[in-house]
């Protein structure tokens, strides 16, 4: 028998009220992740990429449909429910880094573990992640003096500190350079491959969506089979 | 990690978290500098009247414990009270306000006056010469900058320094008793009056036997120790209304700067505010974040507000001396930061719920 999906979505709808108007973001999402998976998700602004992500990871509930994690329904759980999936189960990586900009970047990481309630227990395994990082020795500085892709490796060290069993990464090139897009992705196809780190990551740009195991393309709301045409 | 969080968002505005401490400070300094002012009014007004050398204190019918209004007592009492048994000197005096109220002047006998407390240590020059000669203690002199022979005006009208005493005695205006009486209308008339015993032993026998006395009846009648224990804040009317109306005031202004201040900083940390939320803070932890950041101004503004407030007694005494004291009440010190973190903490309610109820989406894709 094979293993349960570690991500369940089925029929998932999310309707936005703008002003008087209703937005159906989603409309009937259905996909499944395997434990130690790295799945693209691919389409055009509008599409429900974000809007997929932000409910897999309980900042915002879906209208109707399911998300299970691990089994465990995401929609029945209460406010406090999902604030313990963020910590402990689902970690983010975005766009524009958000690092808190006034503690180092030692110390943004060190959040993430005080959050969790992990941060009187030491790690030793954590150091070897700092070293597939690459950032050890800019612990001490505050973002403002790291580079973007600096930025955003200490963003990616910061949502796999706690070892999630998700790690859900929004467009995380698309403020970098296409050295450190390289960089970025093979840290993450890294992480993916030595750690077994399941990766669910938004791209508009399709070389880097070539480094997850599989694309899911996206528009208007749905998955789709095949790329919508640009 | 909190702590770190909290003090490295105070210095990353540091201009906003300066503003506020300060804004803190002010009605922390001022409930510390009227405290400390009623106080220090109060002690040195002990101290001179300790210094007088009396052991018993008659006052005049229906008077405050503080207030000296009028001179209600024929001055004849004071040469009946001297042939009481065991008494060994008696005087009147009598008080006028003077400086909008803040201070007295005193009309005395000076040889009586001299009988009982060893009379004035002068600095410069000596007793009354001419009618209308006045002495000034040396605190007074310094402060309007006055010596022997310069003129000073009160009760509208001048007078001539014949005297300068080393000040803690009786008053800082000594004026002979006849001419205040006549200028106030109060010929033949005294405020208070002091007498000395001959053994401490007899101060308690002498007052017993006093107040049996018909013609002395409704007259208060104190040992000066008694009388002393009785000058306190509490006893002086109206003071303690108003130290309550400013404090009421000192949470108001505190609870607006720091509503005003951590609700700003909210606005300001939206973004930060999601991030925190995605990594998984509780609503209770954000709020508990505000206030315990607005807690950290308010125990600062209070440190600063303390400093200030020694700021405030250097600036009287160098400006005032003669008219205003200040103590420093360091038992007020607790009492001043329980109410700049009470009124931190009432700023920072609705701010806190704000930030905790915040959509972290919402917040995450604020610019």
């Amino acid at each position: 028998m094979s293993e349960a999906p570690l991500i369940e979505i089925r029929d998932l709808r999310k309707i936005y009220r703008v002003g008087r108007v209703d937005v159906e973001a989603l409309r009937g999402v259905d996909l499944d992740v395997a434990r130690g998976e790295f799945v693209a998700i691919v389409g055009p602004s509008g599409s429900g990429k974000s809007t997929l992500f932000h409910i897999v990871g309980g900042l915002t509930p879906a209208t109707s449909g399911t998300v299970r994690i691990g089994g465990q329904d995401v929609g029945a759980m209460s406010d406090a429910g999902r604030t313990r999936l963020r910590k402990t189960t689902v970690s983010f990586v975005f766009q524009k880094f958000n690092l808190l900009p006034n503690l180092t970047a030692g110390d943004n990481i060190e959040l993430a573990r005080f959050l969790a309630g992990k941060d009187h227990a030491a790690d030793p395994h954590f150091q070897d992640v700092l070293k597939l990082l690459g950032i050890g020795d800019r612990l001490r500085h505050k973002p403002s003096e790291l580079s973007g892709g600096e930025q955003q490796r200490v963003a990616i060290a910061r949502a796999v500190v706690n070892h999630p069993a998700i790690l859900l990464a929004d467009e995380p090139t698309g403020n970098l350079d296409s050295a450190n897009s390289r960089t970025v992705l093979e840290l993450l196809r890294d992480l993916n491959q030595r750690l077994g780190q399941t990766i669910l990551m938004i791209t508009h740009n399709p070389e880097a969506a070539t480094y997850g195991h599989r694309i899911v393309n996206m528009h208007d709301g749905r998955i789709v089979a095949t790329p919508p045409p640009t | 990690m909190t702590y770190k969080l909290i003090l490295e968002n105070m210095r990353y505005h540091p201009l906003r978290s300066l503003l506020s401490v300060l804004l803190i400070a002010i009605p922390v300094t001022l409930i510390l500098t009227l405290v400390g002012l009623s106080r220090g009014m109060l002690d040195e007004s002990k101290n001179r009247t300790t210094a007088i050398g009396a052991d018993i204190m008659v006052r005049p019918p229906g008077s405050s414990i503080i207030t000296f209004s009028g001179a209600p007592m024929p001055q004849g009492l004071v040469k009946k009270l001297r042939q009481e048994p065991h008494v060994v000197a008696a005087t009147g005096v009598i008080t006028q306000p003077v400086g909008g109220g803040i201070s007295n002047v005193f009309g005395v006998d000076l040889n009586e006056f001299n009988n009982m407390s060893g009379g004035f240590n002068f600095i410069e020059g000596g007793p009354f010469k001419q009618p209308n000669d006045i002495l000034i203690d040396d605190v007074y002199a310094q402060q309007e900058k006055k010596h022997v022979g310069d003129t000073v005006n009160v009760l509208n009208h001048n007078w001539r320094v014949s005297g300068i005493y080393r000040s803690g005695k009786l008053a800082r205006m000594v004026l002979p008793i006849a001419i205040v009486q006549d200028l106030t209308g109060n010929t033949g008339r005294v405020s208070l009056i002091y007498l000395k015993v001959d053994h401490p032993d007899n101060i308690k026998p002498v007052i017993a036997s006093l107040q049996k006395q018909p013609h002395l009846e409704g007259y208060p009648i104190y040992s000066v120790p008694e009388y002393l224990s009785l000058v306190s804040v509490d006893n002086v009317p109206a003071l303690k209304s108003f130290i309550h109306v400013v404090i009421a005031i000192g949470v108001v202004i505190g609870f607006a700067v720091v509503c005003l201040s951590m609700y700003m900083a909210v606005l300001q940390r939206t973004r930060e505010i999601g991030i925190l939320k995605a990594l998984g803070a509780s609503r209770v932890y954000i709020l508990e974040l505000i206030v315990a950041e607005a807690f950290a101004m308010g125990f600062f503004g209070t440190l600063v507000g303390i400093l200030f407030s020694f700021g405030a007694r250097w600036i009287i005494l160098t400006v005032f001396p003669a008219s205003l004291q200040q103590a420093i009440v360091p038992d007020w010190w607790p009492i001043a930061g329980l109410i700049a973190l009470f009124a931190a903490l009432l700023g920072a309610l609705y701010p806190g719920f704000r930030a905790a109820r915040q959509d972290p989406i919402e917040a995450l894709a604020y610019e």
